[in-house]
């Protein structure tokens, strides 16, 4: 968060405070306040989609506080009807009047001269996978799959650092060039990647798959992907064709190691 | 200058002239060079192509003789396809299914009130609850036939299969439906015609049988999302099991409580109806009370759904983690969005009618600062929930956050957050319920300020055990946190009626102050319309979202779906089918009303004098809303009535 702007913000609630001023400038100033905040305030920009979407929650929860009461309504309503009707607003609504338009002329002007975008996408990050895979001509069932030497953690610790040690080989043999040095998706090869590869890093990618899951997407990589979320346009290779089973095995005991995660575990089928 | 006018005059009319003349000249080249037939020449018999016709027609019909029976698997709806054929009247079926086994449940409840209270105005107001009901049951079985007729036209195979599973169900399930039918018209038309207790009875079994029918109309559904008791090929090994399958007590569990909330909402909704029509105070009084009523009733319901429905969810995440990661971080997960922010509406809507109503209660001026900061609440919790964790972005802005989901806000997209929201939503709308409560009554009990005290305690401590697991659910595994929204549920659930039950005491001869029922702004009405209209709408796209999760299966697993509606449709799509389909159930639920409605006009005949029925309507209005200032309420354009504890829920 970046402190200078919420002060700001802040600071200017305050000032609207100490100078008691009406309802109506107090929505404005919620409003803008708010925006401002959101737009503004993180380090790493909102989307505007979120923006869009928490100001639409803002209006909705401030035209409930003006309507659940006749005073406040009438407090909003009244300086509105005397800007409206009374003479001397008259050069000040002329100018309202003139302003509305000119800001919709200045947005299709800016909008229509800055250069062309791809539109916002929402990509589906975890598509579902399919209830059963073949891999190296091994059929494999995605209910009941799970890393096999997993248990090694508890039955075997040394062993398990042997298959840990094996997964980091093959990490920064082949995928560290696109996920990064720290799995923070931040590879060298970013820069020629959209989307980026996943950022492992990120509490909402490992901790809620199951290692199945992690198996499925390294083993078949983009091609293996149903068209649920298209368009795929991941460089993720099917790295079946690269690595043998007990590699993707160790290279996913890795991940979760590196990155301190702990996979999601199978759920109890039982009734 | 006469000759330039003349030439003004002249050229329009030459100009017109060339352009049709030549429009003619050219239909005429047009015609005399198209392809004219030669005059037929009838004395002769037979030609090669007479001949040739004759052979065509005889090859034809023995063709139709030797046709080998063929089961069709599909048939195709002109235009919209079959798939939104009968995704539209299936929806429309269950909407009214749903409000028909709902208004019974609620209608019994308010009329034990009435019985065990000696409250004539309970008996009454139930009454009006059943008279929707009628109409409605009649839609119900319509659309009902509509969708078995479609099952057998439109995909034969798949309904023969489903007959293969679920035969030994069906006649039980037309009994019940029989039983139905004559529970509820002696229901409504028996209505002080049995002795109150033979009619509660019937109420009863009216309630027994239509949940009954539910839970077995539940198991074909839910079959098909999880399949149980049949072989790998699908030959059926155990009906039972086919019926107790995986999603089966989940969804009984869910659609019972959000059928009484939807049917609250649309009870609600009638009443509001009502009171923008109504003409004089004690009608507003008495429809100003049935909104209240039918609101009251679709949150106390809406507060324990979320809970139900993630149960449901962890059941379908349980079931399969494809199904699962399809419905929550797949294809379906942005529908979920639009849930987050139309469940959010309904709370903001549910919230801000509780505030307005605030406004026709003495006394609850002091309450009014309250409701600034549970608006901050609700709102914060609103935001949360409706947070994406993968965030629609243009490239520039995935590339600036690494990744889809934003590093600040992305721990908002997440479960922990979502059900620390939920849980506060619902702790905060109890809390403007009980201030609601609270206006009108000033208790009089000595401990009264430790009471308060106590709630506040109470209320304290369920919001620390929500954000205390909230927060520790992002340092846990999976697993793990998936438990800690039992606690959660626990601590609100307990809150709730450990202050409830606190209130009851507390409140024992409490001095209560005037409720004046009718008077409310419009807006109040606008809100429950509103609320009504949302309700529906999350049940169409929920509804969706159930069923579509099976992709392009039938049964998931075991029949797949060839057909050509096979594929998921856009998100655009569905909504748009969602909207229709709730345009049209609003088309029909108007009619509904409309017709209800009926009873209490005047008659044709006699319309300058009130007919017997409406005369008895208007009694019934003023002993209902319980008028006693006639004078104040003409002033007032509003109603004065004492609120005795009658009137609140």
């Amino acid at each position: 968060m970046k402190i200078g702007i919420i002060l700001l913000v802040v600071a200017a609630m305050a000032l609207l405070r100490w100078r008691k001023v009406g309802m109506l400038t107090w929505i404005a100033a919620w409003l803008l306040g708010i925006f401002v905040l959101i737009r503004f305030g993180f380090t790493t920009p909102v989307p505007m989609s979120v923006v869009k979407l928490y100001m639409g929650i803002l209006a909705s929860a401030l035209i409930a506080y003006i309507f659940s009461d006749a005073q406040r309504q009438e407090q909003v309503k009244s300086p509105l009807k005397a800007f409206l009707t009374e003479k001397k607003f008259a050069p000040l609504l002329g100018l309202v009047a003139i302003a509305i338009p000119t800001a919709v002329a200045a947005n299709i002007y800016f909008d229509m001269t800055s250069p062309a975008k791809p539109p916002a996408f929402g990509r589906t990050v975890h598509p579902a996978p399919p209830a059963q895979i073949n891999v190296l001509e091994t059929d494999f069932d995605m209910a009941t799959l799970d890393n096999p030497y997993r248990h090694l953690e508890t039955d075997d610790p040394a062993a398990f650092q042997e298959r840990v040690a094996n997964g980091r080989v093959v990490y920064y043999k082949n995928c560290f060039y696109c996920h990064g040095d720290l799995m923070a998706g931040d590879g060298m090869f970013i820069h020629g990647l959209n989307p980026i590869p996943t950022n492992f890093q990120d509490q909402g990618t490992l901790p809620i798959l199951q290692e199945s899951f992690v198996f499925w997407r390294i083993a078949k990589g983009a091609p293996g992907l149903p068209e649920e979320g298209g368009p795929w346009d991941s460089a993720m290779p099917a790295w079946e064709n690269f690595l043998t089973e007990d590699e993707m095995w160790d290279v996913i005991l890795f991940l979760y190691d590196f990155t301190g995660a702990r996979p999601r575990a199978l759920h109890d089928l039982e009734h | 200058m006469r000759n330039r006018k003349l030439l003004l005059f002249a050229v329009p009319i030459l100009l017109f002239l060339a352009v049709a003349v030549a429009v003619k000249t050219a239909f005429f080249m047009d015609d005399s060079l198209s392809y004219k037939a030669p005059v037929a020449i009838s004395e002769v018999d037979q030609t090669p192509r007479s001949q040739a016709l004759e052979d065509q027609a005889e090859a034809q019909a023995e063709a139709d003789r030797t046709k080998p029976y063929e089961e069709a698997e599909y048939r195709e709806v002109p235009v919209v396809g079959s798939r939104t054929a009968i995704w539209v009247i299936s929806q429309l079926h269950l909407l009214f299914a749903a409000f028909v086994l709902a208004v019974p449940i609620f209608a019994l409840i308010i009329e034990f009130i009435g019985y065990k209270t000696g409250d004539k105005r309970y008996d009454a107001l139930a009454y009006e609850f059943t008279k929707l009901l009628s109409v409605s049951f009649s839609l119900t079985a319509t659309f009902g036939a509509a969708l078995t007729f479609m099952l057998l036209a439109l995909y034969p195979k798949f309904t023969n299969y489903l007959a293969h599973v679920f035969s030994p169900t069906f006649l039980p399930y037309v009994l019940l439906f029989f039983a139905e039918a004559g529970f509820l018209y002696a229901y409504y038309y028996g209505w002080g015609k049995f002795s109150p207790r033979v009619h509660l009875f019937l109420g009863l079994m009216l309630n027994v049988v239509g949940t009954a029918i539910m839970l077995i109309a539940n198991a074909w559904l839910t079959f098909m999302t999880s399949p149980a008791g049949i072989s790998e090929s699908g030959a059926l090994i155990s009906t039972w099991e086919a019926v107790a399958n995986y999603t089966w007590m989940p969804i009984n569990i869910h659609r019972i409580i959000a059928n009484v909330a939807f049917g609250g909402s649309i009870a609600g909704a009638y009443a509001a109806f009502k009171f923008l029509q109504a003409k004089t105070d004690d009608e507003r009084a008495h429809y100003d009370w049935m909104g209240y009523m039918g609101n009251f009733i679709a949150i106390i319901a809406l507060l324990p759904l979320p809970f139900a429905g993630y149960w449901l969810a962890s059941e379908i995440y349980a079931f399969s983690q494809t199904m699962g990661l399809t419905m929550m971080g797949g294809a379906f997960s942005w529908l979920f969005i639009i849930q987050a922010i139309l469940i959010g509406n309904l709370f903001l809507f549910a919230n801000w009618y509780l505030w307005l109503g605030m406004g026709r209660i003495e006394g609850a001026e002091r309450f009014r600062p309250f409701i600034k900061y549970l608006l901050i609440v609700v709102t914060l919790c609103f935001a949360v929930w409706a947070t994406p964790r993968s965030i629609l972005a243009t490239v520039d802005e995935v590339q600036s956050m690494g990744g889809s989901s934003h590093p600040s806000l992305g721990y908002l997209g997440v479960m922990s957050a979502k059900n620390t929201a939920v849980n506060i939503l619902i702790l905060t709308t109890f809390i403007s319920f009980m201030l609601y409560r609270r206006s009108g009554k000033i208790p009089t009990v000595s401990w009264a300020k430790k009471g308060n005290l106590m709630q506040f305690g109470i209320f304290a401590a369920a919001a620390f055990t929500v954000i205390f697991f909230g927060v520790y659910g992002y340092f846990v595994e999976a697993a793990v946190r998936i438990k800690f929204s039992i606690p959660q549920v626990l601590s609100v659930l307990l809150a709730m009626i450990l202050v409830s039950v606190i209130d009851a005491f507390m409140l024992r001869n409490a001095k209560t102050t005037k409720i004046r029922w009718g008077r409310i702004s419009p807006m109040s009405q606008y809100l429950l319309i509103l609320l009504a209209v949302t309700f529906t709408w999350l049940m169409g796209l929920m509804g969706y979202v159930r069923s579509g999760l099976r992709q392009h299966w039938h049964v998931y697993g075991v029949i797949r779906d060839t057909s050509p509606g096979a594929f998921t449709p856009t998100l655009g799509y569905a909504t748009q089918v969602v909207s229709v389909t709730v345009l049209i159930f609003f088309a029909l639920i108007g009619l509904v009303f409309f017709l209800s409605g009926l009873s209490g006009k005047k008659s044709f005949e006699t319309s300058k004098d009130p007919s017997p029925a409406r005369t008895a309507q208007q009694a019934g209005f003023a002993a209902a809303s319980g008028a006693v200032a006639k004078s104040d309420s003409q002033i007032s354009g509003g109603n004065d009535s004492s609120t005795g504890g009658g009137m609140q829920a």
